[in-house]
């Protein structure tokens, strides 16, 4: 792409100021519109105690914390909802499109099949379907699976957590000193030492996970209290976008794949590369190459689909903030601009990296 | 960054719009209502026994005969009403922005919303409260045993906080799953993803009755908030304010003074109590007062019979939803809290 002029960027610069400074004064004007009618505006609500609890948080929450913390734990579960789903779904799609390129007739059916099962029904659909079967196939907590210390049932799936102590600690650091011995100065010394080597590290390794302490779950009371625990509503959330975006991710993939020149693969085979190798080095850099700028549209569909979670009780963005916390305060203005605000900026980074990412040298020139 | 200036675009074109329409919402409600030639309604969704459509569209429920009575109190005809449903997060904005002349969906009536949102509460059509319904396989006589437990509830609504403060001034740990309708956090219930499904217990009444085994499950007997629910109009209409309030004090005053749909007309002609000749308008002029007929409140009871009628026609053994009238929901003159200032 031609870098821009100079008048060029001053015009588009004043384009976005003046887009700016219109959506500055329309919040000015509808806040004195509000004010005036009798109605609290304005951001100050976000100090103020939320009251309510989250089920699901990465930072500490309670219902003591403020709205302003809400919306950031809220913020961190679409982020890492969407994350998730996105690498998953990059991981199945890809799947899915060599499987639907595949030679073998039954490979092809398959993965067809799949694209158009999922990509014909709703995502809301699917996730309630999804919801309700795992709740309906799992047992309550006091007929829970039990395992090795790891508890299943329609709670979550419970497992030890380690919590490190000292000697654990110490074991740990012996460990990483001894990855980085290794790499720097035994790593071409021969097989005796690397059988050495792999032999010290297997037994550190194994000294530091006796030595922690587990925290084991157990059935008290109503629930089961200790471990760690991976609750349906996330797991749910994440498999159901990472199940239906990998179907219109497998599609970009098929177009991508298609898009490569057919010489390109024969001439890797021509090489003596051999098929996995040819597809790895070869046709994959230049389909997903090609694939990329529509890819990016997936993935901020994931972040924007992910705001379904309402309906399956995952404490999201919309959830958290755009229903209980304008629901609350009664500021629908405020939260709803903030919660646009930061679907748009999150989408924004998304479409950004990609075009960062195929700008550099891994995405290469356009073709 | 080519997509942000369509997007801020947006953004402000929604902000200019809800500014707009919350300033060109005139004062004179009672003249568009008029003009318009019919009342716009804002109820709720699906909530029977207050606020249903049925297959054929046709509302029914307590507060839609609100709706209906303040429809008779307008224009002699109970049905010049526009239902519009109001979700729980758009409900104040459609109010404020005009879209709605009131809500009549069982709204809570807090300070914050009352003193803070533009809003004006104009009585109490129904008292509830939240409280739990739990399996009787957990042994639960009380909502103090509830420790540890994962609860259920439905996004939107004051029950959330409500849950919070109860269990954190009892020191109980619990682990709360929103979902964002009552259908799911039902659903999720009946799967026993959760020990306890709290919400108001007219909801817990209405929702007991139609799950798979109801006689496998129990409310509680705490009673954790005071819910008063009612009609809310905008603030800075007291004509239209009025009203409202005395369309639903009309209801109580009838029922206290034992006059009934089918018995108004003849008790207008030949009541010689004093105050029911006001209140009907054979005496006085007090409908005139908020620039109504002064058969406003005989045209009401007409329509839509005294608040007793309106409570068993929807509430009652052979409504759709039986909740027993034995609590705060009666007369004040009968233990309840039910009162209405005096005609006069």
């Amino acid at each position: 792409m031609r870098p821009p002029d100079r008048r060029a960027r001053s015009v588009q610069l004043l384009i976005y100021l003046a887009v700016a400074a219109v959506a500055i004064a329309a919040a000015l004007f509808a806040i004195e519109t509000l004010r005036a009618r009798g109605i609290k505006a304005g951001f100050g609500f976000l100090w103020n105690t939320a009251g309510f609890d989250i089920g699901f948080t990465l930072i500490a929450f309670d219902a003591t914390s403020s709205y302003g913390l809400a919306f950031l734990a809220a913020l961190l579960n679409t982020l890492l909802v969407s994350g998730l789903a996105i690498v998953l779904a990059t991981a199945i799609g890809l799947v899915v499109a060599v499987a639907r390129l595949a030679p073998i007739p039954a490979i092809r059916a398959a993965g067809r099949t799949y694209v158009e099962a999922v990509r014909n029904t709703p995502l809301l659909l699917q996730l309630l379907a999804l919801y309700f079967l795992v709740l309906g196939a799992l047992p309550p907590p006091r007929q829970s699976f039990t395992f090795a210390g790891v508890l299943v049932n329609n709670r979550g799936i419970f497992v030890p957590a380690p919590s490190i102590t000292a000697a654990a600690g110490y074991a740990l650091l012996a460990l990483a000193a001894l990855a980085i011995v290794y790499r720097l100065y035994l790593r071409r010394a021969g097989p005796i030492v690397a059988g050495l080597s792999a032999a010290a590290a297997a037994a550190l390794g194994a000294a530091a996970l006796w030595l922690m302490q587990w925290d084991l779950p157990a059935l008290r009371g109503l629930n089961v209290r200790g471990g760690m625990a991976l609750v349906p509503e996330f797991a749910v959330l994440v498999t159901a976008l990472a199940i239906y975006t990998a179907a219109f991710v497998a599609e970009t993939f098929r177009s991508g794949f298609l898009a490569v020149p057919q010489g390109q693969g024969e001439a890797g085979l021509a090489l003596g590369l051999g098929r996995a190798r040819t597809l790895r080095l070869v046709v994959l850099p230049q389909a997903v190459r090609a694939a990329l700028p529509p890819l990016a549209s997936q993935y901020v569909n994931v972040i924007k689909a992910s705001s379904l979670a309402a309906a399956v009780g995952f404490p999201d963005l919309m959830q958290v903030f755009g229903k209980t916390t304008l629901n609350q305060t009664g500021q629908a203005v405020e939260v709803i601009a903030m919660t646009m605000a930061v679907y748009l900026a999150i989408s924004m980074a998304v479409a950004g990296a990609t075009q960062l990412y195929e700008r550099s040298g891994q995405g290469g020139a356009r073709a | 960054m080519k997509n942000i200036a369509p997007a801020l675009a947006g953004l402000a074109a929604s902000m200019i719009g809800f500014a707009v329409g919350a300033g060109s919402v005139s004062a004179a409600t009672l003249d568009s209502v008029r003009e318009r030639g019919f009342v716009n309604c804002g109820v709720g969704e699906n909530f029977p026994g207050f606020f249903a459509p049925d297959s054929a569209g046709k509302w029914s429920g307590l507060d839609v005969d609100f709706c209906r009575a303040l429809s008779a109190a307008i224009f002699n005809d109970p049905d010049k009403v526009k239902y519009l449903p109001a979700t729980p997060a758009a409900r104040f904005a459609q109010l404020q922005s005009g879209q709605v002349d009131l809500l009549s969906r069982s709204v809570t009536w807090t300070m914050s919303r009352d003193a803070g949102l533009g809003l004006s509460f104009s009585g109490v059509t129904f008292f509830d409260g939240q409280g739990f319904m739990v399996r009787k396989a957990l042994n639960a006589k009380s909502a103090k045993e509830l420790d540890g437990a994962t609860v259920c509830t439905q996004t939107g609504t004051t029950t959330e906080l409500n849950l919070a403060d109860y269990f954190r001034a009892n020191n109980l740990k619990y682990t709360p799953v929103v979902f964002e309708t009552t259908d799911q956090v039902v659903a999720a219930y009946e799967a026993q993803r959760c020990d306890v499904y709290t919400t108001d217990k007219s909801t817990l009444a209405a929702r007991l009755g139609k799950l798979k085994d109801p006689a496998a499950h129990v409310i509680l007997p705490e009673t954790i908030s005071k819910a008063a629910n009612g009609p809310v109009v905008r603030q800075g209409d007291g004509q239209w304010a009025n009203i409202v309030r005395w369309t639903l004090n009309a209801l109580i005053a009838a029922e206290e003074l034992g006059i009934t749909a089918a018995t108004v007309e003849q008790v207008k002609a030949s009541s010689k109590d004093p105050e029911v000749r006001r209140l009907l308008g054979a005496d006085g002029e007090l409908g005139k007062l908020m620039g109504l007929d002064n058969a406003w409140a005989a045209n009401v009871v007409k329509a839509v019979g005294n608040y007793g009628e309106m409570y068993d026609r929807n509430l009652g053994p052979k409504g759709t939803v039986p909740i027993p009238r034995d609590g705060l929901n009666r007369l004040w003159s009968k233990g309840g809290l039910l009162f209405s200032p005096s005609f006069q």
